[in-house]
C-alpha cells in the first residue's frame, strides 16, 4: 500500500443502544452517558478533550448547544460548534474536528449526537420554503421525498422493487450478527420486505428505517497525539462534503446526489478507489438511498445497482462488505446519530473489534453521510493504522 | 370527505410570496421571471438562485409541465391528510424550468407515468384554492377504453 497521508485520528467510539422508548430521559444524559464512553474507550481524561462539536437539538435546547453540552460535561472547549447537516453530521464532524486540530485550535474533539424518543416525538415548527410549498400540497415528512426519488429511479433504469429490497434483506441479514442492532432477531427476507405495507409508493415499511432512540461519539486526536493513546489508529485519510438543496422539488438531479461530488473527493483525497474498500459504510435511512449512493460511488454505473447487487455477498464474510453493523435498516436510526452509527462500524472493524462480524484483514473503509432529501453529503475514507 | 375539507396545514405565506397564493386563490399559477438572466424560477425568491439578480417579475405560468416523479401517498406525514389516503402528489416541471411539488389530481382508473404530460388544476384543497395539476389527457383519452 503506498503511504497515504493522515488527516488525523479517530482515538475513541461511543455508542449506545437503540431503543424505542426513553420516558424521561434528556437528551443531555445520553450525550453525557455516550461522550464518557467514547472517552474511556480512547483512554482520555475529561480534561484532555478541548474540542467539541454537537448536533442540533430540536425541542430541547434550541440555542447555544455547544454551551450547554460542555457546561453538562464540565469542558472548557477551545473550540465548539454546532454541525446541522441531518444524516451527514457525523462524518460531517469527523472532518471539521481533524481541520480544528490542523488548524492548531485544540488537541482531541468529541463529536457527539444522542437523542431521546418519547411517545409523541419533539418537531420544529417550521416556517421555510419546505414549509410554505411542499407540506400544503400533501407532502410531509422525509418518506415522500424518497419515493418521489425511488419511482424517478425507477422510470428512468427500470430498477425493479426486488432490486430496493434486496438491500433491505441483505443489511437485516447483517443485523442478525449485531447483538445491539434493534432488528438483531428478526431476519426479513426479500419476499417480507416487499409484502409490508406500502407508505408512499414504490416504498414499502421494511425499507424505512425505524426510528430509535440512541447516541453515538467519537473523540478525534491528531496522528502524534494518538501515538501516546492504548487503541489502535483508525486514520481519516480523506473528506468530500456537497450540499446541494433542501426541497425534493429543488434536486438538481433525482437519480444522482451530491455524495457523488463528496465521494469522489474523499476517494481523491486519499489515492484510493471505491473497489479497495475493505468496508462500504453507507448511510441508507432507505433503501433507494443505498442503490443512488452505489451508482454515485462509480462501484456500477447509472441503473445498474440491482445487477451488482446480484454479483456481490454484502456479508463480513463477503467481497464488499455493507454496513456490518446491519446498517440503519437493521440497527435502527438513532435520528442524527443514525449517521454516525456508519463512522463507528467503521473504526471497530478497521481495529479488528468487530466481534462475530469482523472483516478479514479490514484496510479501508467509505463511509458516508447524507441528510435531508439526498441534499447535504459528507464521504470519509477511514483506514486502518 | 371531500378533499375541500380537508383541516390540514396551510401555507406559511409572506409578504414576498403573498402574490403567488393571491393568484392560485384565482385559478392562476404565478411565477417570477429573472429580468437579469431571463430565467423563471420557483419558489419565489428575493434574489434569483441563478444570477443574484434582484429584479425578479411576477408573470404567470403556462400551467403545463412534465411529470418528473409521483408517489401514492398511502401513510400521509400529517394526520389531516388520512381522511382521502391514498392519494398522489408529484414533481411537475413547469414549461417554463422550474420544478414544483404539487397534488395531483386522479380520476378513478386514471393511470400515471413518469413523464406524462401535466395541465394546472386548481383545487379547492382544505378550503384554499391550490395549484393543483392532473393529466393533460386521462388515460381513458389516450386509449379509448
Amino acid at each position: 500500500m503506498t503511504m497515504r497521508r493522515s488527516k488525523g485520528v479517530i482515538a475513541g467510539i461511543g455508542e449506545l443502544r437503540p431503543v424505542r422508548r426513553t420516558e424521561g430521559v434528556t437528551t443531555l444524559e445520553l450525550i453525557a452517558e455516550v461522550s464518557r464512553r467514547a472517552a474511556m474507550d480512547a483512554g482520555l481524561e475529561p480534561g484532555q478533550i478541548d474540542g467539541l462539536l454537537v448536533g442540533p437539538q430540536v425541542g430541547e435546547t434550541p440555542q447555544h448547544v455547544p454551551a450547554t453540552v460542555a457546561e453538562y460535561l464540565g469542558l472548557q472547549p477551545a473550540m465548539a460548534n454546532v454541525v446541522d447537516l441531518g444524516g451527514a453530521s457525523g462524518p460531517g464532524m469527523v472532518w471539521r474536528a481533524a481541520a480544528a486540530i490542523e488548524a492548531g485550535m485544540c488537541e482531541a474533539v468529541l463529536c457527539v449526537l444522542a437523542n431521546t424518543r418519547d411517545e409523541t416525538p419533539a418537531r420544529s415548527p417550521n416556517r421555510n420554503p419546505i414549509r410554505e410549498f411542499d407540506v400544503p400540497f400533501g407532502a410531509s415528512g422525509a418518506n415522500i421525498s424518497y419515493a418521489l426519488l425511488m419511482q424517478a429511479h425507477m422510470a428512468a433504469y427500470g430498477s425493479t422493487p426486488e432490486d430496493f429490497a434486496r438491500i433491505a434483506a441483505a443489511e437485516r441479514a447483517n443485523a442478525l450478527k449485531n447483538p445491539d442492532a434493534i432488528f438483531h432477531d428478526r431476519p426479513a427476507t426479500i419476499d417480507d420486505i416487499l409484502s409490508s405495507p406500502m407508505v408512499a409508493s414504490p416504498l414499502h415499511l421494511l425499507e424505512i428505517v425505524m426510528p430509535v432512540a440512541g447516541g453515538d461519539a467519537v473523540i478525534v486526536v491528531s496522528a502524534e497525539r494518538a501515538r501516546s493513546l492504548p487503541r489502535n489508529s483508525v486514520h481519516l485519510l480523506g473528506a468530500g462534503e456537497k450540499v446541494t438543496h433542501r426541497a425534493v422539488s429543488q434536486a438538481p438531479s433525482l437519480t444522482s446526489g451530491p455524495l457523488k461530488a463528496a465521494m469522489s473527493r474523499a476517494l481523491s483525497q486519499s489515492g484510493t478507489t471505491a473497489d479497495e474498500m475493505s468496508l462500504l459504510s453507507l448511510y441508507d435511512c432507505y433503501t433507494i438511498m443505498v442503490a443512488t449512493t452505489l451508482e454515485d460511488s462509480g462501484l456500477c454505473g447509472p441503473g445498474e445497482f440491482g445487477a451488482w447487487l446480484r454479483q456481490h455477498d454484502l456479508s463480513h464474510a463477503g467481497d464488499f462488505p455493507l454496513n456490518t453493523h446491519g446498517g440503519q435498516l437493521g440497527f435502527g436510526q438513532p435520528d442524527l446519530a443514525g449517521g454516525m452509527t456508519h463512522v463507528v462500524e467503521a473504526v471497530r472493524q478497521l481495529r479488528g473489534d468487530a466481534h462475530g462480524r469482523q472483516i478479514a484483514n479490514a484496510r479501508l473503509a467509505l463511509v458516508t453521510g447524507n441528510g435531508a432529501t439526498m441534499s447535504e453529503a459528507t464521504a470519509l475514507v477511514l483506514g486502518a493504522g | 370527505m371531500d378533499i375541500a375539507d380537508l383541516k390540514v396545514p396551510a401555507p406559511t405565506m409572506t409578504a414576498l410570496t403573498t402574490p403567488f397564493w393571491n393568484a392560485a386563490q384565482q385559478g392562476r399559477l404565478t411565477i417570477q421571471r429573472c429580468e437579469a438572466c431571463g430565467k423563471a424560477i420557483f419558489y419565489p425568491r428575493g434574489v434569483c438562485p441563478h444570477c443574484w439578480g434582484t429584479a425578479l417579475q411576477w408573470e404567470d405560468a403556462s400551467g403545463r409541465g412534465l411529470l418528473k416523479s409521483f408517489s401514492v401517498v398511502h401513510r400521509p406525514g400529517h394526520p389531516g391528510w388520512l381522511p382521502i389516503a391514498p392519494y398522489t402528489v408529484g414533481l411537475v416541471e413547469l414549461a417554463e424550468g422550474p420544478t414544483m411539488l404539487s397534488f395531483i389530481l386522479r380520476d378513478p382508473g386514471d393511470e400515471i407515468a413518469v413523464g406524462a404530460a401535466m395541465q394546472l388544476a386548481p383545487t379547492l384543497i382544505g378550503g384554499r384554492i391550490l395549484p393543483a395539476f392532473r393529466q393533460q389527457t386521462t388515460f381513458h383519452e389516450r386509449t379509448g377504453k
